[in-house]
Parts: structure tokens; sequence; C-alpha cells
């Protein structure tokens, strides 16, 4: 017998009656809360202590240029969705001033294999749909190493967690490695992608699409169970929130 | 056979000592007892915190456990039709009976890649089956990359704990393992957790951009969709789900959930449970190979169904693997998890390793609870752990046959049958007052004295007062 038919003949074995009881969903469900609070949401993020602005519609390009400005981008990195005139502004002023400091490390420590490649656009644009095989995934690696910002949108926002969802199959959220890699990454959130709860958010996804819940930037309980943030994935998560 | 219905049990890193002994020696290192008090008093407040803002925590708690039951009544059914979502979209799905041929599976896989390291998201099920220790049988490096994972690596050291493997070590330690162990560390590297967060992060970037095989385990498998879950904090998880070419993850088969809704629960309940956080930083879903992966499942029973085929021992397997009862467990904060001697510790690991092993290989875990019951309060899932102690005491011991115990307890239950043969016999129990002083009970009366029967029963003085 294959190792298969013979855990599920034993599972047939050993398992109860197959008659269970509905299951109690008697918590707070999808759309019985109303939109998300945009307050609550801001608060909860920066209790994550990622940074936020809130702005109107027409300031987005203006926020996400001062944003990369104090931030000291000189490569960004965003995917193919994204409005080109959301990093127009700050591609438009020319990047960082040789005068100003970058405030991130050199990004030497991200490189691979040897020396990091040199991005001529200040903005590399990336698709989501990585082909498979070989070379495009490298390429892919060697671009968001040598990038230190990722600009993207995301899917939905859950207001009670300060969570973010991105659906990696949108053109406006990239591939799963773009928002991963570079050590700073800024989403634009817009108030109607702002949910109550996370059934909400379940609600508006399904679970074929490639996803990740992000909560705050990275981060690390495991000394003392003392919160650390910034170990693996982005050490700097910045919100522009469009009210 | 101690297992249910005489059901295979499971291997791997599953037994140790007896839990007396080890905890014996646990008990005498203050500086373990000091770092986990301090750890899970920490930990504790967080949880109280976060479940208390929830107006429907006991809602979800029930929506939980009853998600979990349903999936166990129909387990295999649920597991057909993820085995059908997960091939039908390129993921190559093996099944194993036990750790040495889930192993062995993985071990074949990463042969045929040709590579001599893997990258490792932090996965209890491969710690269950020893499969680093397998790797290294054939000549392939497994980097755990998660941090506490990564200490305890370093360290060559055991998991103690489910969620933070490394709780039982403090930051000086841990400062002195990766000046020790870290290859190219600043031999200056301070205690502070941020700059040893830093030296973990300088440590791993370099593998996560070069190593082309990662093994997961998941927190969920959603039956209907074939979706795939990992629950994290650092992003070692996201690195290693994202960049390498083959992804392998190691599944137990009673991870999964029916359907993509079901979510919606446990996502509420294993991050304020486990870290104490409204959310988790990252939370990743796949579903089949993404982004050009080849991507493989394993399936793994390992005792599992031994422990499904058990009804009063059967919701163990509802296990989210939070860690609620460990940080809440008296016993626990003051042994650790090394005393369990299995890589579940604490009050779950207490009904769970013996389910999975038999309890004839883990007779003394069902013992190691003051049954003080914090740790069904806490449960997202509602096991409820001390009901199970009491169950699985009894099967240990029956399962030991006739005892100088149970005979007493016969002899008991036979003088208690009747209420004339019970009078005459408490009568003659004054005599024990001479017993007391002479008659040594070992095992028993080096920690206590025995109790002096007293000079009349309460009958007798009943009806001389009366």
């Amino acid at each position: 017998m294959s190792a298969r038919d013979e855990v599920l003949a034993r599972v047939r074995r050993a398992k109860g009656p197959r008659e269970v009881a509905p299951v109690p969903r008697e918590y707070r469900a999808a759309g019985t809360r109303g939109p998300g609070d945009l307050e609550l949401f801001a608060e909860r993020l920066r209790d994550y202590r990622a940074r936020v602005r809130v702005v109107a519609v027409d300031e987005v390009a203006d926020a996400v240029a001062a944003a990369l400005r104090d931030r000291g981008a000189r490569h960004v990195v965003t995917a193919s969705g994204v409005p080109p005139e959301w990093t127009a502004t700050w591609a438009a002023a020319g990047t960082v001033p040789p005068s100003a400091p970058p405030s991130a490390p050199p990004s030497a420590e991200q490189a691979g294999s040897g020396e990091p490649v040199e991005l001529s656009d200040p903005v590399s644009r990336i698709e989501s749909r990585v082909p498979l095989g070989g070379d495009a995934r490298e390429a892919l690696r060697e671009i968001v190493a040598a990038a230190d910002a990722v600009v993207t949108a995301c899917h939905v926002a859950v207001a009670e967690t300060g969570t973010i969802v991105l659906d990696h199959d949108a053109a406006d959220q990239g591939p799963r490695a773009l928002t991963l890699v570079p050590d700073y990454h800024l989403v634009v959130v817009r108030a109607e992608q702002v949910v109550a709860g996370v059934p909400d958010a379940v609600a508006a996804l399904d679970g074929v699409r490639t996803q990740t819940w992000i909560s705050g930037p990275s981060a690390t309980s495991d000394i003392e169970l003392e919160r650390v943030e910034g170990v693996h994935g982005p050490r700097t998560l910045e919100v522009v929130i469009v009210r | 056979m101690t297992t249910f219905l005489g059901m295979p049990a499971g291997g791997g890193n599953l037994t140790g000592e007896p839990f007396p002994k080890a905890a014996r020696e646990a008990l005498g290192n203050a500086q373990l007892r000091r770092n986990l008090a301090k750890a899970t008093g920490t930990i504790r407040a967080k949880r109280a915190n976060v479940v208390g803002e929830l107006p429907d925590w006991a809602q979800l708690r029930a929506a939980g456990a009853a998600i979990k039951d349903e999936v166990l009544a129909n387990l295999d059914e649920h597991l057909v039709r993820f085995e059908e979502a997960l091939t039908s979209r390129g993921t190559h799905v093996h099944w194993a009976r036990d750790a040495g041929e889930a192993n062995r599976i993985v071990a074949d896989l990463v042969r045929a890649t040709g590579t001599r390291e893997v990258i490792k998201v932090k996965s209890m099920a491969t710690v269950e089956i020893g499969l680093n220790e397998a790797l290294a049988g054939i000549g392939v490096h497994a980097v755990e990359t998660d941090l506490a994972e990564l200490i305890v690596q370093l360290g060559k050291d055991k998991s103690s704990h489910i969620l933070v493997p490394a709780i039982h070590r403090n930051r000086s330690e841990i400062r002195d393992v990766f000046r020790r162990e870290m290859p190219g560390v600043d031999p200056d590297l301070t205690d502070d957790p941020r700059a040893l967060a830093e030296a973990a992060r300088r440590h791993l970037r370099h593998k996560f951009m070069t190593v082309d095989v990662a093994i997961s385990g998941a927190n969920f498998g959603v039956a209907e969709t074939g979706s795939l879950v990992v629950v994290e904090s650092e992003g070692n998880g996201r690195m290693c789900l994202t960049l390498p070419r083959t992804l392998i993850s190691v599944v137990g088969i009673e991870k999964l959930v029916p359907r993509w809704q079901d979510l919606e629960v446990f996502l509420q309940l294993l991050p304020r449970s486990s870290t104490g956080e409204r959310m988790n930083p990252y939370t990743s879903v796949w579903t089949g190979p993404t982004e050009g992966q080849t991507s493989h499942v394993v399936l793994v029973d390992n005792g599992r169904t031994a422990t499904l085929a058990d009804p009063d021992g059967r919701a163990a397997l509802r296990c989210i693997r939070c860690s609620a009862c460990l940080n809440s467990c008296p016993v626990y904060e003051r042994t650790g998890g090394h005393a369990y001697g299995s890589t579940y510790p604490g009050p779950i690991g207490a009904v769970l390793s013996p389910q999975l092993t038999g309890v004839d290989r883990n007779p003394t875990l069902p013992f190691a609870s003051s049954l003080c019951g914090v740790c069904y309060d806490v449960c997202p899932v509602a096991i409820d752990i001390p009901a199970m102690l009491v169950h699985l005491r009894g099967r240990v011991a029956s399962a030991k046959g006739t005892t100088p115990e149970s005979t007493a307890m016969r002899a008991l239950a036979w003088a208690m049958a009747d209420a004339r043969r019970w009078r005459r016999l408490v009568r003659l129990g004054r005599f024990g007052r001479l017993a007391s002083r002479h008659v040594p009970l070992p095992g028993w009366s080096t920690a206590r004295d025995l109790p002096q029967p007293p000079k009349e029963t309460f009958r007798d003085w009943w009806e001389s007062s009366r």
C-alpha cells in the first residue's frame, strides 16, 4: 500500500462520527462593522513604529517625494501598475543631493553574489508576473538588492490590527521579493481600502491570490520576549494614507 | 502497544528522560528559572492585554474549536481535497507515514537539487521528525533562519519552547553564543537585543540571497484552495518562501482548515495568543508554485492518526502551536521546556507527545501538571488539557496492569462498598497509629509525614456525643 493510501486508511479507521455541529460564527463577522476607522488604523500603525502620513488625494505625489527625500533614497523600485505620478515628483527633483548622507547603511550588505548592480534610472518598475525560468528571477533579485526603497499600493488594510495586505498578483503591488529585499517600504493606502476587522479583509481576498499580510516593520521577540524592530524584512515601513 | 486501535506510533524527537528526573535537574538551575519567569511574565501580560481588547474573544474561541473539530471529523476528505487543489496548481504532494519516511522524502528532494545547504523557516514539524539531523546524514547543512532557532542551532542547544525556542537563554548568554559560533561576528558585540538582531541579519543576508532550496512548515493549509499559510515576525519566512527556486513544505496532516473563510478566525486567535500582538508582522499565503518556483508539500502522519483514534484525546490535534499554555503554566515556568524531553513541551506537550508516541514511551508526561486548569482557560481552541491529562493518566495506569497501588485501590473499593464492613475496617484503622510511626512508605514518606489516624472514628464520636 502506498503511504498515501495507508495514511488515509488510518484516518478512516481512527476518526469518530462524520456528523459535526455547524461552526458557530457568533463573532463580529465581515460586513457588520462598517468601514475602517482611519484614525484607529493610523494609531495601530504607529504602535508598530511604522511612520504614517495622512494626506488628501492631490497630495500623494508630494507626500511620496517628501518621504523618499527624508529617507535619502537614491534608487527606488516600484510595481509596474503603480501610477507613475506617485514617484514622478521625487524623480523630477533629482535623486539625493551629494551632500545629503544616506539614512540607510550602504546596500553592499544586501549584495548576493559579487558586486551590486548599478541602477541607472532613479525608478525601476517591476512586472508582477515573473516568468518561469532562471534569468528573470536573477534580474529581479539584482534590481531589488540594489534598490534602497520600494513604493507600492495595497489590496486591503485592517484598522483594528494595523495590517496592510499585498496581493502579489496585482500589477500595483508587485512580486513578493519586491517588497521584501529593500530596507524601506512605502505603501500608499486609499481610505476606501481600509476595513474594520480581520473578517472584512479575508472576505476581500480569496485564497488563491499570493498574499503578504504586513503589520508594521520586521520584528522579533526572540530575546527575552522583548520586541525589537528590524530583522530581515524592511526595517522601516512608511504608510501614506489617502483620506 | 498502547496507541489506540493499534494505530502506529510516531517517532522522532518526542521522548526524553523521565519528567521527574529531568525536572529535578532543571529546578537546580537558578539562572534558567530567572530567565523563564521574566520571559513568561512579559508574554502573559501582553497576551492578556490584547485578548481583553476583543469583545468577541469567547465566540472566536468557540468557532476555532468547532472548525478544527470539523476538520478532524472528516480529515480523510479534507486531505484528499487539499491534495487535489495542490496538484491541480502544480505542487508535488508527498505522503509520509512517520518521521523516518518524511525525512527520506525530503532528503531525496534535496539531493536531487544538488545543493549542499538549505535555508529553513521555523517549523515544529521538522524539529519533531529530526529533519536537520537526517539532512546532515546526507551531507546537507540546514541553516535555521528564525532568530531563536539560530541561537539554538549555533549554541548546539535544544529548543525549549514552541514559539521562542531559545526562551531559556538571556541576552548575555545569546551574545556569548554569537561571539563564539557566528562566523565573522564583531568580537565586541554587545548584549543589546538590537545589536544581536542586527548580527543575525548580517549573518543570514548572504544565505537568503544565495541558497536555492528552502524548507518550511505551515501554520495552516486551506483544503478548498490548496493555500498554505506561514505566520511569522522577522521576515526570514518571507525570505525563504520567496527567493529560493525550490520550496519544500513539511505539513502535519492536522494543519488543515476547510475553507478560506476560516482564516478570519485563526488570524485573530493565533497572533494574540502567541506573541501577544494584535497581528504578527508578516503572514504569507501562497497557492501552488509562485514566481517560477518548484514547490513540494510533504504531508506527515507520525502518530497523528493514533491521536485521532482516541475520542478523549483527539482534541489535542486542534492545537495551533500558539504556546499560550506554556507561557501560563506554573510547572513549565519552573522546569522549562527541556525537562519534557519532547519537541512539544508544556501542557500541550504533556498531552500531545504521549499520544503521538503511545503512552508507553512517554509515561511520565501526563503527570507533569498540577491540573490547575489555566492552560485550558488560555487555549484559543479550547483544548481541555486538564481533563485530557487525567484521561491519559488513566491510560498509563491501565497499561501498567496490576501494581501495589491498583491492588490497594481495588481493596479500598471493596471495603467502601458495604457500610458495616467499612465501619469495622475504619475502627481497625486506629491500630495504624502504631504503624505510622514505624512503617516507612518509600517514595511517599521521604518528603511527607504520614498522617496519624485519630484515636476515635468520626462515627463513634458522633454516636457518643449526640
